[in-house]
């Protein structure tokens, strides 16, 4: 126990006087994780709380026009800069370079004249199928002109398919008025009441969002609870710069040697690197976690809010810790000089972190990505972390994503073992 | 009858790869309480020897005896008899002298008190009392290889094994050493030396052995190898067996 004691109290001194070590340990986990919440985070407000920025170029004098900019505005999404008729698409797009918005609507000039015809055409087919005599209208199909969307590169994809549906929503608002105007007036020969219009129009059924969680809670996930767990495990693996390193100076240097000459079997040296690092991961989530509860509402972030299963949080850190312990260890078993140790243990875990749903969803990850995500110990690290955070589980919940990550850890140990046995060091 | 340190019968050891065996045949005894030289010309197979009497390196082919017992069968036990003072330094350089020293006199079995009162003594001997917190990273040459010895004696091995223990050293710092491994001879504990400063040895060791291409070309003491080989002194009896060329190109 004293040989232990005194080789964990050994590699905690190195450890503190590694500065660089202690910098890609704990203060570049703790400023990805403040960047990247803080970038989904101002993503998310764009989408639900801010109003994005558009140019809206009516170059239409008519009724459906005006209904049509009344449906964008209706909407909600976006901050309305109405400019000049006479402005061209060359003008509208150098005033978006100016950042003067990101997006930019040109209704054509005869909008209203053509969708009015066409709703007439449509309301007319529509009586004739139910066995009125109507005049007959002429079809407006062939004709009609499209809205312009213009979009700065900048914006995401996913964004510009939000916009783009937000858009076809105002679009059939429009015709739809239109049409069940021309229905009513052909069937009364009279304008259709305001009131009944708002009746058939304006009653749509809400939607009504639940996030679905197993423990009843209604808490709406954030950047925060997603980013927090994600980043303090990219933390825990990133320890292997460090702990890789460390196994492969000692074996390189002088100490080695004299290590395989005392009557202690290097092992111990591994155990206590063990435990000496298990203890830096639990640190390192308590330190991001606090700064996710504590700093993160200061910085205009939301706030973390951790599970009610508490036990489970710390179970699922003291194996995900211990995976990367292992997977450390087995880097610096095996890799011959530091440069090798810090080039693939950092690239591994950059990739591991990719398709193990880190940087991407799992859920978004093309099909055969599948298998090879569920060879990434950091992918059922994170199921582990979002079964507790966002799903609201217990660990009894979370088990089948434990046990996989046990099966992980065993093998790294396995392979440790295989490597220090081969070299002849224990 | 004199207790036997070291016995070592019938030794052959290769590298993998290499065509002509590093060591052949070798056979050799240390007495108990001897100071022993090895020497020999460039890879001559000195720390090859070492190694394989320390256990770094696994035994081919015959056998090393420490005190008796079978260095490749009691690997753990037979490694609290001897100490080791490789010629690279051997501690970590981010810690201090009495930080290193804590952590290896653990690993050599030493519980707190001993550990305290033996670095407390050999810091004090060595010099290296006034700088025992400071980091070893900011030493001089000199002062790194006495923190090598002293986390290599610090258990009171019963031998020590010593490869170039005062390589690169100035004067003071190389008389401190050879002056410390005396008194600790004068004490009992077996000397096993090798270097390249003839003159040291003709100063520290009782016995030596010139050993060149895996072989033990002569082991006497000093004087007796001098008379038989007619020579007046150990670089001349060195070039006289070992011949002039050079090893390491």
């Amino acid at each position: 126990m004293q040989k232990l004691l005194a080789t964990i109290i050994k590699d905690i001194r190195i450890l503190t006087r590694d500065k660089l070590g202690l910098i890609f340990m704990f203060v570049m986990p703790i400023v990805l994780a403040i960047v990247i919440t803080a970038v989904q985070n101002s993503t998310f407000e764009i989408l639900n709380k801010n109003k994005v920025p558009l140019l809206l170029c009516n170059k239409d004098t008519g009724r459906a026009g005006i209904d049509l900019v009344k449906a964008i505005d209706k909407v909600g999404m976006f901050e309305i800069k109405t400019i000049s008729a006479d402005q061209d698409q060359a003008q509208i797009s150098e005033r978006m370079h100016a950042k003067d918005a990101v997006v930019a609507i040109i209704i054509p000039a005869d909008y209203s004249s053509k969708t009015e015809a066409r709703c007439k055409s449509i309301a007319s087919k529509a009586l004739k199928n139910f066995g009125m005599e109507v005049d007959t209208v002429r079809s407006g199909h062939d004709s009609l002109q499209p809205i312009t969307l213009l979009y700065h590169p900048v914006l995401q994809e996913s964004f510009r398919h939000s916009m783009n549906g937000a858009l076809k929503s105002a679009l059939q608002m429009v015709q739809s008025r239109l049409v069940l105007k021309n229905l009513y007036y052909s069937l009364n020969e009279k304008e259709l009441p305001d009131s009944l219009e708002n009746q058939i129009l304006n009653n749509q059924v809400e939607i009504n969002e639940i996030p679905v969680s197993r423990d009843g809670s209604r808490s709406i996930p954030n950047a925060t609870q997603h980013n927090i767990p994600a980043w303090t495990i990219f933390a825990m693996f990133f320890i292997v710069i460090s702990l890789g390193g460390s196994v492969v100076r000692e074996k390189l240097s002088g100490s080695f040697v004299r290590l395989k000459t005392l009557p202690t079997n290097y092992f111990l040296a591994l155990v206590s690197k063990q435990i000496t690092y298990l203890l830096i991961t639990l640190l390192q989530v308590a330190v991001i976690f606090s700064i996710g509860i504590w700093l993160f509402p200061h910085m205009g972030l939301p706030k973390l809010i951790l599970p009610a299963d508490i036990t489970g949080v710390i179970i699922v850190s003291l194996i995900c810790g211990w995976c990367a312990v292992s997977y450390a260890i087995c880097i610096g078993v095996f890799a011959q000089t530091q440069e090798q140790s810090n080039g693939v243990g950092a690239v591994s875990i950059v990739l591991m972190a990719a398709i193990g749903g880190l940087l991407v969803p799992s859920f978004a990850m093309p099909q055969s990505f599948q298998f090879v995500m569920k060879l990434s110990p950091l992918h059922w690290c994170l199921e582990a972390f979002y079964g507790l955070f966002l799903e609201g589980g217990k660990l009894s919940d979370i088990m089948y994503n434990i046990l996989p990550l046990l099966g992980i850890t065993g093998f790294f140990q396995l392979i440790m073992l295989y490597g220090l046995k081969r070299k002849n060091l224990i | 009858m004199s207790l036997t340190a070291v016995s070592i019968d019938n030794l052959g050891f290769s590298y993998p790869g290499q065509d002509k065996p590093c060591l052949r045949n070798l056979c050799l005894e240390i007495g108990a309480g001897e100071r022993f030289g090895l020497f020999g010309p460039n890879g001559a197979g000195k720390t090859t020897l070492m190694n394989l009497m320390t256990g770094l390196l696994n035994i081919q082919e015959g056998h090393i005896k420490l005190f008796g017992q079978e260095v490749s069968r009691h690997q753990l036990s037979i490694r609290k008899l001897f100490g080791f003072i490789p010629q690279e330094l051997s501690f970590y350089r981010e810690l201090s002298p009495v930080e290193n020293m804590a952590f290896f006199g653990a690993w050599a079995g030493m519980d707190k008190k001993q550990i305290r009162d033996k670095t407390t003594e050999l810091l004090e001997v060595l010099g290296l009392s006034e700088v025992r917190h400071k980091q070893v990273e900011k030493f001089s040459g000199g002062m790194k290889r006495r923190v090598n010895l002293a986390i290599g004696v610090m258990h009171n091995p019963r031998i020590i094994f010593l490869d170039e223990p005062t390589v690169g050293v100035d004067v003071h710092t190389r008389h401190a050493i050879i002056n410390y491994l005396k008194a600790l001879n004068s004490n009992g504990t077996t000397l096993v030396y090798t270097s390249h400063q003839l003159s040291e040895a003709e100063d520290l060791c009782d016995r030596i052995a010139l050993i060149d291409e895996g072989r033990i070309l002569a082991h006497d003491t000093l004087e007796n190898l001098l008379e038989s080989h007619r020579e007046e002194g150990l670089e001349g009896l060195f070039i006289n067996l070992t011949g002039k060329k050079f090893r390491d190109n």
